[in-house]
């Protein structure tokens, strides 16, 4: 019993102390190193987050390179995918065209309404800046659902930006570089928005799930009489996101009266985002 | 004269394992646009934990702990986390190896199932309980489950490979 302890203790020892032959470092002093990484991080230490920051702009570019044949792979398989749906997709533009058709009549009758109404609620009506930007990673790992675009400090990036894909709200900007960003996904678990289910203008709180789509939160689906189809619209409380910007649509409603929301975006599909900062132009 | 033979090619195998670490970390394939639900492998643990076994320190540990920031950047976690995680994976290893006499593809495998649930734990438990950031225990779970199961595949093709790297260097 005592030999057994004495290996068991010798085993570890050598583990963790001893270099060997080909490493220059032993583990044990890489151990040290990391956990002083780690908290000198978790305190905004200044000199990690500048390392934070080179380490960030030097790997986003080569993992964007690395990551090519990847995206050639991956890009195949959803063109191949688009070729094989072609004529399905071809009846659905069809129908979603004539609907939009005919919505677009009243459209531009309430965009007039609606703009007169918010300034005289003194509410955010307009863009400060519009950037484009290129998305240069799209890892999303199973636990963190995040892209990293070309832009950053230099181009007027801040932190809390809305970013959109096309008009579609898809997340907002929770770290900036230099010259890039990472945009934290709306489908991420740690990402809450504050949003209005139309056309009970509903305010709740979308909160991502780590999969496809969203969830409802601190909503009483019964009482407000949410249906599978309502429309879901940034509801621009805490004033970082305009109101109105559309998001999603509830998807379904589940038996314990979870509501689950669909994302207008196909987040494994962006290329090119607009990162936007709402301001009362009033 | 055959290409295994020529130094600069022994050289590029011999890095084989380095470059395969790197390039996961940096391209993180999920095989998430195949939208398989619930699957996901964590590749580098896999690769850490064989060559830190039988790899005769091949795969440096200075590289191991880069590789673990390049992660942390990649997918952006705090940093310094994977590096302490896959800095762990070869403690497990190297005790393993210090403890074994007689080597066995079955016995590793299942430590290595006992070494990816602790270093998942605690992995897990700091990203939550310091960083508060919240993670889906279901992905979680088939991770590590999908990790242990192809660590069973993975370990014939790093033979495979590590014969080669024997052959070429006698």
């Amino acid at each position: 019993m005592e030999t057994n302890r004495d290996d068991f203790i010798i085993a570890i020892r050598s583990a963790f102390l001893k270099k060997g032959t080909k490493q220059r470092f032993s583990l044990i002093v890489l151990l040290f190193f990391s956990i002083t990484i780690l908290v000198l991080g978790k305190y905004n230490f200044k000199g990690i987050n500048y390392l934070k920051s080179g380490l960030n702009e030097l790997i986003y570019r080569v993992t964007f390179i690395v990551s090519a044949p990847e995206n050639f792979i991956k890009n195949t398989y959803n063109l191949t995918l688009s070729h094989i749906n072609l004529y399905n997709d071809h009846k659905k533009l069809k129908k979603d065209f004539k609907a939009l058709q005919a919505e677009n009549f009243n459209n531009s009758f309430i965009i007039s309404e609606n703009e007169m109404l918010k300034a005289k609620i003194d509410d955010i009506v307009d863009s400060s800046s519009e950037i484009l930007a290129k998305v240069l990673v799209d890892k999303q790992s199973p636990f963190l659902k995040s892209i990293i675009v070309n832009r950053g400090s230099k181009d007027g990036i801040k932190l809390g930006m809305a970013v959109l894909d096309e008009e579609f709200l898809i997340g907002k900007v929770v770290e900036v570089n230099f010259r890039t960003s990472r945009v934290l996904l709306l489908s991420d678990l740690n990402s809450k928005i504050p949003i209005s289910v139309e056309p009970n203008s509903v305010q709740s709180i979308l909160t991502g799930t780590g999969e496809k789509y969203g969830k409802l939160l601190y909503t009483q689906i019964e009482k407000f009489n949410l249906k599978t189809g309502d429309q879901i619209y940034t509801s621009g409380s805490g004033g970082i996101f305009k109101s109105g910007i559309p998001i999603g649509k509830v998807n379904f409603i589940d038996d314990s009266n979870e509501a689950y929301v669909i994302f207008h975006s196909d987040f494994t599909q962006l290329r090119l985002v607009k990162v936007i900062l709402y301001e009362n132009l009033n | 004269m055959a290409f295994s033979k020529i130094p600069i090619s022994r050289k590029i195998l011999s890095l084989g394992p380095i470059i395969l670490l790197y390039v996961s970390v940096l391209n993180e394939f999920d095989f998430n646009y195949l939208e398989f639900k619930y699957f996901s492998f964590n590749f580098p643990y896999i690769l850490i934990f064989y060559w830190s076994l039988k790899g005769e320190g091949r795969l440096s540990y200075v590289f191991v702990f880069i590789a673990g920031l390049i992660n942390d950047v990649v997918i952006g976690l705090p940093i310094g986390i994977s590096s302490l995680t896959y800095l762990l994976i070869c403690v497990f290893a190297v005790y393993l190896r210090n403890i074994t006499l007689r080597p066995s593809l079955i016995k590793d495998w299942f430590f290595f199932l006992f070494t990816i649930l602790v270093t998942s734990s605690f992995f897990y438990s700091i990203v939550i309980i310091f960083f508060n950031i919240k993670v889906n225990y279901y992905e979680l779970l088939f991770n590590v489950l999908y990790t242990f199961l192809l660590y069973y595949f993975f370990s014939y093709i790093f033979g495979y490979y590590l014969n080669l790297l024997r052959r070429t260097n006698d």
